[in-house]
């Protein structure tokens, strides 16, 4: 890849291409967030691929002045794989909603993830359907009215970052659109060498209005959400006064205050990032409980999926060392006509 | 048991009298743990070290471990072979070696009266006869009369033929396909050393079965030699006559693979392979995964979707993105092909057609997904779409195929079907370097660049990612003419609508013109074929033709767009026949395009026409003359 000429800045990631989103939808943060990154890190457009499928946050790779690929409902995890098969060298990002990974493509988003290519995969998650105006998705909690569920939702919702755990992701995270940190989180989700899994709550304005505002209200937000932090302990609330522990009964966690009573610091659990089963205990959080923000779970795999493939190519061309094609056919029961 | 003697006279070598034939059909049927495949493809080595033409095809039981003994669980290998050119795997059977009753029973209905059936009556026990499903024994209910009946004990006579091996019981008992080869060996007057010699090959590190097969081999052929078994008939068929060279055999998914690999090498790109396993199309992903030394990447995909959308990715990043199926995956990747045909990407899909619709026959032929190939997309969606006729010709078609799809971006569909997929042919091993190249030439230069303009036959510039300067956007949605961006407006629409129309009937400048494989345009009847139907209607036309009759073949390889000069050729005949496995998809495509008066013949039992069926469906076209 050419190294640009100059330090880009983040206004130089952005397309020449108008930005159709509702206004005031919570794309626009992520879009800003992703343009930081891409500026951060120094990518060079040219080696920069973004793949998305179908819906709102689908239509991410035409405002972002790198390789764009609009893919087809549910697919982008697929065509992404693909890209990096062809050319491991490629920076891959992939961009998806909830319907278009959790539901259409849910298979194909859980088996890149055991595969394990080396992509940042961000799945936009605003609990509805946006673009084809209002309907129910997969992870819209019970009781959620919309135009297929006029009588009230009797499904029980799929946890994005759960599923992606289940699934053998590697890296696992969760962020906020309007977040101050989502770039770090953006960020660290890149630096990963596997698929970095990022689920971004997302407001969608128009359709499900404040459907995290119990979580993202600033008044309350400290109380509401959990940053784990890596090696620190779990801790959260405008004083930092309440941690996480392992329940007495082993179901899970709990909210300790801490001095009260006689609750100690040392019963808090600290955070390992390469710990799958924490991980998933904090993925499981769900209001009343503080919700688990950041990175949840990264345990790098020692190769990525392409990397992987490649070396056993590579080997393989080793040992068969000079032969072509023409030698291969001529090996194994060949027989000779004379005239 | 009666036995209708075809043979006059004495069998033996000895007495010189072996009976001569132009050419043989053999059968080898048993149970699937009898050793029939591997029979097989010994007697096709040892076939084609004789100097015949030849062509073969498996017939593997539908079931993975079907009860021993029963119907459903019999494998059999049949073989074409002779001293003219072979054309295709034989109507019915001259030769029938049956190693239990329930290889009997499944084959009795294909023999003719005189076809010599060699039986293992050692394992014709009253519970394998019931298993088999024969309330009586075949051998006394007369049902066996109009053959020609040699009866022997083939497992007693393996079993002594490899006493003193050291095997147990049941491994000797084992041996007895190569008992059985060894016989057949004799009656058509083949050396034992080739075999002999593979044998040891492939069984070296097991020394003590290699032995018992060779001695069970060598026992085979000498019974043969020495028993005088007046039922026993013995063989003389001439050399073929056939071009000098290298050559192997290969199935169509073989030929396939390697079509790939060379043509995508003579693009200079690397093979990005990805598939879903589904019968009978995954041989070609065993072959080409064992291939990855050669330059290609396999992926095996979580579904038929996941599989053509990887391989959209791999050729939008610049590589040859290849997929492949049959009918009902290729159903689950029509809406993937759309999104090829819309960013106009280079893209191969395989489709080894199989039976009926819905999860139909897996395992049986046929030639039923032309119309989907064609048209089976949502929108106004065109592809090339071409057809293999023969195991060998799916390396031309291979290469055709990623010839065309770079050369003009576009999705190409390559059909084969159950029948080329699994059916071997001789194959004179080509130079791969005096094979054509048709190196891709991405755009490099940012100058005057635009995703969507078109060179003189409609194509569109491929761009590498990761190439500076020439970042763009493309997708599934409609496309501005040139910039590539998103639009909607109306004319736009009917402009790409057309274009994309045109670009894929450019291709008929780029193929050649459609020639007779017999016959002359002046000829009074054509016979229009696609696909695997080549070998049964070039028979029938040989046949004819040698009697006189103006009857010509047409084969088609190149079904959409078809050659510019075919509607001139088909007019100057009177009648046109179209034999096809299908309800008759390419006769309506035909008589739709030109307007000519094409008629059907449909055959749609999961086999391929036998040579009968055409030569009487000729028959039929004469009977109308006015
Ligand atoms: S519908 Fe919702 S998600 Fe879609 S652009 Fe509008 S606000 Fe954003």
């Amino acid at each position: 890849m050419n190294a640009p000429a100059r330090a880009l800045k983040p206004k130089d990631y952005a397309s020449d291409q108008e930005v159709r989103w509702c206004a005031g939808c919570g794309d626009y943060a992520v879009l800003k967030a992703v343009e930081r990154v891409l500026a951060e890190i120094g990518a060079d457009p040219a080696g920069t691929v973004f793949v998305s499928g179908i819906g709102c946050a689908a239509r991410f790779p035409y405002y972002v002045a790198t390789y764009g690929f609009h893919g087809i409902h549910g697919r982008a995890p697929a065509i992404a794989t693909g890209v990096k098969l062809a050319n491991p060298e490629l920076d891959v990002w992939v961009i998806g909603g909830d319907g278009d990974m959790l539901s259409i493509g849910a298979t194909h988003l859980a088996h890149t993830l055991r595969r394990n290519p080396d992509l940042t995969l961000l799945l936009f998650n605003n609990e509805v359907y946006g673009l084809t105006k209002g309907q129910l998705s997969p992870t819209a909690p019970p009781g959620s009215r919309t135009p297929t569920s006029p009588l009230g939702s009797v499904e029980s919702p799929l946890s994005a970052c759960r599923f992606a755990l289940a699934a053998g992701a590697r890296f696992v995270a969760r962020g906020i659109d309007t977040q101050k940190d989502l770039t770090g989180i953006l960020r660290a989700a890149h630096d990963h060498p596997g698929t970095g899994f990022v689920e971004i709550l997302q407001n969608c304005i128009v359709y499900n209005d404040g459907a995290f505002a119990a979580i993202t209200e600033r008044a309350t937000a400290a109380e509401h959400q959990i940053h784990p932090v890596h090696g620190e302990p779990l801790l959260f609330g405008a004083a930092r006064d309440k941690g996480l522990r392992l329940a007495a009964d082993g179901s899970g966690l709990e909210v300790i205050e801490i001095g009260a009573d006689g609750a100690g610091l040392e019963e808090v659990i600290r955070f390992d990032r390469t710990n799958l089963a924490l991980a998933t205990m904090l993925a499981s959080l769900e209001p009343p409980l503080p919700v688990a923000i950041g990175v949840l779970y990264d345990n790098p795999a020692p190769v990525s999926y392409e990397r992987a493939l490649r070396a056993q190519e590579e080997a393989e061309r080793a040992r068969i060392g000079e032969a072509d094609l023409g030698a291969m056919l001529r090996q194994g029961p060949v027989w000779m006509v004379t005239a | 048991m009666a036995v209708v003697d075809k043979v006059e006279g004495e069998t033996g070598e000895e007495a010189g009298l072996r009976q001569p034939l132009e050419t043989a059909v053999v059968r080898f049927a048993g149970d699937s743990g009898d050793g029939v495949q591997l029979t097989g493809s010994l007697f096709t080595l040892s076939t084609a070290l004789a100097h015949h033409d030849l062509a073969t095809f498996p017939d593997f039981p539908a079931e993975i471990r079907a009860p021993a003994g029963t119907t459903y669980g019999v494998s059999a290998f049949q073989i074409h072979f002779g001293g003219r050119e072979i054309r295709t795997i034989g109507d019915r059977p001259d030769v029938l070696v049956a190693l239990n009753p329930a290889a009997l029973k499944v084959n009795l209905g294909d023999l003719r009266p005189g076809t010599v059936v060699i039986l293992d009556v050692g394992s014709f026990t009253e519970r394998n006869l019931r298993k088999a499903g024969f309330t009586e024994d075949p051998r006394e209910d007369g049902s066996l009369d109009p053959f020609r009946v040699v009866a022997l004990d083939i497992s007693g006579l393996t079993r002594r033929a490899v006493a003193d091996t050291g095997l147990t019981s049941r491994e000797q008992l084992r041996c007895k396909n190569f008992f059985a080869l060894g016989l057949v060996f004799w009656m058509f007057d083949r050396e034992l050393g080739p075999v002999i010699e593979w044998t040891r090959q492939k069984f070296g590190r097991k020394p003590a079965l290699c032995e018992a097969n060779i001695a069970a081999l060598k026992a085979g052929h000498a019974l043969g030699e020495t028993a005088e078994l007046p039922q026993l008939p013995a063989f003389q068929v001439p050399p073929a006559s056939i071009a000098p060279g290298l050559y192997r055999a290969v199935t169509g998914s073989e030929a396939l693979a390697f079509g790939l690999l060379d043509g995508a090498r003579k693009a200079g790109l690397q093979l990005t392979f990805c598939s879903y396993p589904i019968t009978p199309a995954s041989p070609l992903l065993h072959v080409l995964a064992r291939l990855r030394g050669y330059g290609v990447t396999t992926f095996q995909a979580e579904d038929e979707i996941a599989a053509v959308c990887a391989a959209i990715g791999a050729s939008y990043a610049g590589a040859l993105g290849v997929t492949s199926s049959s009918g009902p995956g290729i159903s689950l990747k029509s809406e993937a092909i759309g999104l090829a045909v819309m960013t106009e990407l280079p893209l191969v899909i395989v489709n080894t057609q199989r039976a009926g619709p819905s999860t139909g026959m897996p395992t049986k032929t046929e030639q039923s997904d032309l119309l989907q190939a064609l048209y089976g997309r949502n929108g106004d969606a065109p592809i090339v779409v071409l057809a293999a006729a023969s195991p060998a010709d799916c390396f031309t078609m291979a290469r055709e195929a990623v010839r065309i799809a770079v050369g003009h971006m576009t999705p190409v569909m390559l059909l084969s079907d159950g029948f080329l997929a699994n059916a071997a042919e001789p194959w004179k091993i080509p130079d791969l370097d005096t094979l054509p190249a048709f190196p891709v030439r991405f755009r490099t230069d940012p100058e005057g660049f635009a995703p969507y303009a078109r060179d003189e036959r409609l194509v569109r510039p491929w761009v590498r990612p990761g190439t500076p300067g020439l970042q763009h956007r493309i997708g599934g949605l409609e496309k501005q003419h040139e910039t590539g961006e998103v639009s909607y407006d109306p004319e736009n629409h009917q402009r790409m609508t057309d274009l994309r129309w045109n670009k894929v009937l450019a291709v008929a400048e780029d193929i050649p013109e459609q020639t007779l494989e017999q016959g002359d345009p002046g000829d009074r009847v054509c016979v229009v074929g696609w696909g695997s139907t080549y070998g049964p209607i070039s028979r029938a036309v040989t046949t004819r033709r040698r009697r006189g009759e103006k009857v010509a073949h047409l084969h088609l390889r190149h079904l959409w767009p078809l050659p510019r000069n075919l509607g001139r050729l088909l007019s100057g005949f009177e009648k046109i026949l179209v034999p096809e496995m299908n309800k008759g998809q390419l006769v309506h495509l035909l008589r739709s395009q030109y307007l000519v008066p094409a008629m059907g013949l449909s055959k749609v039992s999961g086999r391929p026409f036998a040579v009968a069926e055409l030569e009487q469906a000729l028959d039929r076209l004469s009977e109308e003359r006015p």
